[in-house]
């Protein structure tokens, strides 16, 4: 991977002073990543070009960092384009090669690095996760002009699109310290997804390299989030190997915390239009069943009415998401006890589920393929069998609705289907029945009077036998 | 030894038992404890002490000590280990904690008392620097000892020894007993017969049928039967009440057990006709009239032996190495081969909720359907009108009294056998046949266990598991890998009953030593050579995705990927397999396999239909970044270079890379081609997987590819043939052929060849035989190991590669497929095929190198 970075200063050489890096020679260092190469393919009075070259070895970076022994289990971390496309391994090998210019200071010509020089930086290959309008967005406002191209993924596919790789081109006059310190940050940051492996002192870094600048900037946000990506947990890694075995992105199953896009009222609404059902059916055992990241649970436990709240979900991360929303490992003792969650699958039947007083399955059954409705059915109603069980599941007629729904659209890329109120309708009488509930059907949300609700909720109570 | 010995005095302990040592401070527990069990098999009170408290001699400690020994003796007892308290035991109440425990986890406890002299048990501990007891204590101790001596056995300990004095104590022999319920050892053949209720002339009538000889007595009743093959009758209890002959069934019964040709468990009738017969009170109803009165009809001296027989009979019997249980109302797994009373009731009765049904009858618990154990459970006690399995159960009261059928299975056979009733003897309280009449969901848990196949519980996958296969033996799941499974399995999997098979992983050889390769037929051939499989066969590896079809003749079906998610989109789905199967109908494979449907594995092509996101978002991104990096790094070198700048060998390094880009683009564009619907896609198939009831793996390739040729035949637009060598590894002739093909394969970027046992599968030195060996191309394996892997600096450390872990993976998932087949073409319920499939989809994601 390759940045260059020129001058147009007279003289122009006085570039080789400001780096500590001497024009006439090439020079070498070894770096955590591989081998860092310094060399200026021009060095005139009017223009001076220094080219910073990283040579990374591939076989290495799959092995991960020094000292750590953890071999790495997917392919994407032994083909990819951290060899090629500069992200936040090149900004390594720049701050360490360029340590005391991105000081700031200079032995030979202290004066010239407080002032700023008109510069000129090109990145042939920038690994850049949202495209040349996000490079766009970290550099102007920083006061560079900015030149950014993406390149297509494959010539012979035009279909395919472009790549995340950008051809970077940036002019502007810096002081030459923070135009390095911006490329330092820019080159994780923009690079976005795969900075590997992120050490507590990453902060302190940041916080160093942004000085004078990151504070006053508008994506600092933004910026902040992305230096910072965190690690996944055993499951999840778990997860992305089944993932790689059918050569599928991780993201197309581990997708289980993403909520729908909905309007806020209609969450709150649809929290209450629940709560108020258990409460009236005078629950004091209650499954939360596909209970995701735990949005209701907070809810459920806020009324002491309710002495045992589950929250199941078949998602491990969601169940790690939850426990970290209620703060379970602090939570005090009897606050505690009231709360279990456990990892179960609807269409299996759950020894553990049997005996409450109600379920909760709050828009789930529409994650479910119609063909294994059945055994879910069987799980909820036959097998775990509480005396009461309240479903919400999105009232397909309201899509029209939502002016950000494309037109026969569902609200959620993982919905394997979506109801009229019709539909709807006669599951839970035909479930009902066979179950030996009976059901009412609740409408959730403002009613339009064309196309109903935008939730539809049905509550069954079993029938004394 | 001097002088005549006295017989020594035994101590008779059943092999699955809480053993209760007793015995005052210094009477020698511990040491007979040492010398007469396995140290893992005694739990000593100052053990456990020591492990609360840091010192075994802390009295303070011991209410924390006792919990820790009886939690450990419960996780014992559950584990079904015989296990030995070491500790005082004086006190009624600490017995009692002990016999409460071992009824809880219906095993027997069994007192063993170490009645020592108070002076002994002084003089030891005065000589135990540790042990400081105050004065007065074994006196104390000794005497709450014999104040509780004479009623052990009311306590509820089954078996007490008593041994008198140190050289009782010192002479004594621990004498395992073997439980009366296990009889693993006897392995058959048996005719496990349902509930006879008197019904003799059926009883001889199906004997006859299963092949039996009966012998009479002078009146010409029959009293006893011997099999000419050997084979030994198992009767399931219910012999009595309600038939025609109560008293003669019992005669050829009885008689059938003494001769040691049959065995008998007792049913709740026998029960309560020992009961009656000894004149105790019992309400005389369902049919304990007719018995009565048909025995009153005999003599006394009979009707003796009738209540003896029927007070021997033992709950139940674990056969045949414990793969079968009989009991007259069947038995959970954690029941089979203990003793209790609750064993005894189950056995008997099985388990009521408590509620009784429209007819007064009590409401039976369904436990077959819940029931998850290994081995197959017989029983009757619940009139059915067919024989059904439920699970790994079946009921054989098949109600012959009631104007039914009686019905025997051949074990190990599991055939059925059964003739007609000859009339209706008695009415039932509930109406017979049940299935008829029971189909109201109302009267929920009803007596007849319904069968429902369709019920996964998550006690069939979750958790660390176990799964028995034929051709593997026992492979473990571990907790966190099922964790993950199931999440794509419930959320993302075709459903588990059309999912009845996983493809497994597949190793490529041994590293190649050759230069510029790492991998090469010759590898393969050695391995299968040294495993003693001579003929191969090298089959075209297509690089596509790897799918699973199921056909069904009426067009319908599923494509599942490699993790069991659908291969198509639902449109497409239906489209591809109407096309798979008008091919097979046109190539008469239906008809000629007499199957309503196929179980194909198959490669989809090209590798773009799948894996689109991935060759978009990875290789594509590779290419695209290196070849706009490294000739502007080229450029910049060359520059340098010019100005005169010693840049050593980087000019040519980067040259070399840059090319290197161009051949990883050049490997993945070739497995990259539009598709429209079906339009440009082709499937491969190369292994006919199953069909109804029937399973191929012992097929040889050529059977198989034979199949593949004809489906390629009938449709050519959408199958494609596999192309495929055959070779003999002890012929260098055969072996150079084949790797000249290969040669000529790879030489593009073809992927490469998968090198089979000709013959499927194969069982080789050290058991089985890997299945297959990829060997992938040169230029192939950079989309793989990266552009520039072929470099000599990369590619040697790439040799190292530990291919120990998959190969065993690879092994592990086939013999679990294997499985899960088989199971299936046995009619195998839906649980025991799936925790198959599960396992594989929970082992794929162990953490192998994905390179592999």
């Amino acid at each position: 991977m390759l940045l260059t970075l020129s001058t147009t200063h007279r003289p122009a050489t006085d570039l080789g002073f400001l780096l500590g890096k001497h024009p006439g020679r090439a020079q070498s260092v070894e770096v955590s990543t591989g081998r860092a190469h310094v060399l200026y393919p021009e060095a005139s009075e009017d223009r001076c070009t220094v080219a910073l070259l990283l040579e990374v070895d591939p076989v290495g970076l799959a092995r991960g960092p020094k000292g750590t022994a953890q071999a790495a289990f997917s392919l994407g971390q032994y083909v990819n384009d951290r060899p090629y496309a500069a992200s936040s391994l090149l900004a390594v090998a720049l701050g360490r090669v360029f340590a005391s210019a991105r000081r700031g200071t200079s032995k030979e010509r202290p004066e010239l690095a407080a002032t700023p020089l008109p510069l000129e930086v090109n990145v042939p290959a920038l690994s850049c996760q949202g495209g040349p309008a996000l490079a766009e967005r970290f550099f102007a406002p920083l006061g560079w002009s900015v030149q950014a191209r993406a390149l297509p993924l494959d010539e012979r596919f035009p279909e395919w699109g472009d790549a995340r790789t950008v051809a970077l081109r940036l002019t502007g006059e810096h002081r030459l310290a923070d135009a390095l310190n911006h490329l330092y940050v820019a080159l994780p940051v923009l690079d976005g997804a795969k900075h590997y492996w992120v050490a507590p002192d990453e902060v302190d870094k940041l916080v160093r390299a942004g000085e004078g600048w990151l504070a006053a900037h508008p994506d600092r946000e933004l910026i902040t989030r992305r230096y910072l990506v965190h690690r996944g947990s055993l499951t999840r890694q778990a997860l992305a190997r089944l993932a790689e075995v059918d050569d599928a992105t991780p993201e197309t199953l581990d997708d289980a915390t993403e909520p729908a896009r909905t309007a806020p009222p209609l969450v709150a609404q649809r929290h209450a239009a629940v709560l108020a059902e258990l409460r009236s059916a005078g629950a004091r055992r209650v499954l939360d069943l596909g209970c995701g990241g735990g949005a209701l649970l907070p809810a459920l436990l806020a009324e002491p009415s309710f002495e045992e709240v589950v929250g199941a979900d078949v998602s491990h991360r969601a169940l790690e998401e939850a426990a970290r929303r209620l703060h379970l490992e602090r939570m005090p003792e009897r606050q505690r006890a009231r709360i279990t969650l456990l990892q179960t699958a609807l269409t299996y039947t759950d020894a553990r589920l049997r005996g409450y007083d109600a379920a909760v399955l709050m828009e789930v059954v529409e994650h479910v393929d119609p063909d294994r409705l059945p055994a879910l059915e069987h799980a909820v109603f036959g097998a775990a069998a509480p005396g009461t069980v309240v479903v919400t599941t999105p009232n397909a007629e309201h899509n029209v609705r939502y002016e950000w729904l494309a037109p026969g659209t569902l609200r959620h890329r993982d919905h394997r289907f979506e109801w009229t109120r019709a539909e709807f309708a006669a599951w839970a009488e035909r479930a009902a029945a066979a179950h030996g509930y009976g059901v009412r059907l609740v409408a959730v949300g403002p009613e339009d009077p064309e196309v109903g609700p935008p939730t539809q909720m049905a509550v069954f109570f079993r029938v004394a036998t | 030894m001097t002088g005549p010995a006295p017989a020594a005095p035994q101590v008779v302990v059943p092999d699955l038992s809480l053993v209760v040592l007793v015995g005052v401070s210094g009477s020698g527990k511990s040491t007979f404890a040492r010398r007469h069990f396995r140290a893992t098999q005694v739990l000593s009170s100052d053990a456990c002490r020591g492990l609360v408290a840091d010192d075994e001699n802390d009295q303070s400690a011991t209410p924390l000590a006792f919990d820790l020994l009886h939690h450990i003796a419960g996780v014992r007892l559950t584990a079904g280990r015989l296990t030995v308290v070491d500790a005082t035991n004086v006190k009624r109440q600490d017995r009692a904690r002990l016999v409460a425990l071992a009824r809880d986890h219906d095993v027997l406890p069994v007192a063993v008392v170490l009645d020592v002299p108070e002076a002994v048990c002084l003089a030891r501990n005065a000589a135990r620097p540790d042990r400081d007891l105050p004065a007065g204590v074994v006196r104390r101790q000794r005497a709450e000892l014999h104040r509780g001596l004479r009623g052990l056995a009311r306590e509820g300990f089954r078996k007490v020894t008593v041994l008198h004095g140190v050289e009782e104590v010192e002479a004594a022999q621990v004498v395992y007993e073997r439980q009366y319920n296990d009889r693993r050892d006897d392995a058959g053949p048996f005719d496990v017969i349902g509930d006879v209720h008197g019904c003799r002339p059926e009883l001889e009538a199906l004997l006859e049928r299963l092949g039996w000889v009966l012998r009479r007595d002078g009146a010409g009743r029959p009293v006893g039967a011997e099999h000419p093959e050997g084979r030994r009758a198992v009767f399931l209890g219910d012999l009595v009440d309600r038939g025609p002959d109560t008293p003669g069934v019992l005669r050829l019964v009885m008689g059938m057990v003494a001769a040691g040709t049959a065995l008998a468990v007792p049913g709740n009738h026998e029960h309560k006709l020992v009961r009656a017969l000894r004149g105790r009170d019992v309400r005389v109803t369902h049919g304990l009239a007719e018995s009565l009165a048909q025995l009153s009809a005999e003599t006394e001296a009979f009707r003796a032996e009738v209540a003896e027989f029927c007070h021997g009979l033992v709950s139940h019997y674990v056969l045949d190495g414990g793969a079968l249980v009989v009991a007259h109302a069947g038995l959970p797994e954690r029941l089979q081969g203990r003793s209790s009373a609750r064993v005894r009731d189950f056995a008997l009765y099985g388990e009521t909720t408590g509620e009784t049904d429209e007819y007064g009858l009590p409401v039976r618990y369904a436990w077959a359907q819940d029931y998850r154990g290994r081995a197959t459970v017989l029983y009757g006690h619940t009139p059915v009108p067919e024989p059904e399995w439920v699970t790994a159960t079946l009921c054989l009261d098949t109600g012959c009294v009631f104007g039914g059928r009686l019905t025997a299975l051949r074990w190990p056979e599991r055939e059925l056998v059964s003739v007609p009733a000859q009339r209706v003897w008695a009415e039932p309280a509930r109406p017979f046949p049940a299935g008829a009449a029971a189909a109201a969901p109302s009267a929920a848990p009803a007596t007849a266990p319904q069968r429902d196949p369709g019920v996964l519980d998550v006690d069939d996958v979750l958790g660390r598991r176990v799964v028995e296969t034929r051709h593997g033996r026992r492979i473990a799941v571990r907790e966190e890998h099922a964790a993950a499974a199931i999440e794509v399995m419930s959320r993302f999997a075709v459903a588990p009953a059309a999912l009845r098979w996983l493809p497994p992983t597949m190793s490529p050889p041994d590293t190649s030593a050759l230069p510029g390769l790492l991998e090469h037929p010759a590898e393969a051939f050695a391995h299968y050579r040294a495993e003693g499989v001579a003929h191969l066969v090298c089959q075209e590896k297509h690089m596509g995705s790897r799918a699973v079809a199921l056909v069904h003749r009426d067009g319908s079906g599923a494509t599942w990927t490699r993790t069991g998610r659908p291969f198509f989109a639902p449109g497409l789905a239906g489209a591809f397999a109407g096309r798979l199967a008008a091919a097979a109908e046109a190539a008469g494979l239906f008809a000629e396999l007499g199957t309503g449907w196929l179980l194909l594995d198959a490669e989809i092509l090209p590798w773009s239909v799948k894996a689109g996101d991935l060759i978009r978002g990875q290789y594509a991104a590779v290419g695209a970044a290196a070849r706009a990096a490294l000739p502007a790094a080229v450029d910049v070198l060359r520059r340098a270079a010019g100005r005169g700048v010693d840049v050593g060998d980087m000019v040519a390094t980067q040259t070399q890379r840059a090319d290197d880009a161009r051949a990883f683009t050049t490997a993945y564009r070739h497995h990259c081609w539009p598709t429209d619907g079906l339009e440009g896609v082709a499937v491969a198939p190369f292994q006919l997987l199953a069909t109804e009831g029937a399973t191929y793996h012992d097929r040889p390739h050529a059977w198989h590819l034979g199949l593949a040729d004809r489906l390629a035949d009938a449709d050519p637009q959408l199958v494609r043939r596999t192309r495929r060598r055959d070779v003999d590894v002890t012929d260098p002739a055969s072996e150079a052929a084949a790797t000249a093909w290969w040669e000529e394969l790879t030489a593009g970027s073809g992927e490469g060849v998968v090198v089979k046992p000709a013959g499927n599968l194969v069982r080789g030195r050290r058991g089985l035989v890997q299945p297959g060996l990829k060997v992938r191309g040169r230029e192939y394996l950079r989309i793989v190991y990266g552009p520039d892997y072929t470099r000599p600096q990369h590619l040697e450390r790439l040799r190292g590669r530990h291919l120990g872990r998959k190969r065993s993976l690879a092994l592990r998932e086939y013999a679990l497929g294997l499985e899960a087949l088989e199971r299936a073409a046995r009619g195998e319920p839906l649980w025991r095929v799936h925790e198959c499939v599960f396992a594989v989809l929970a082992l794929e994601s162990e953490p192998v190198d994905p390179r592999l």
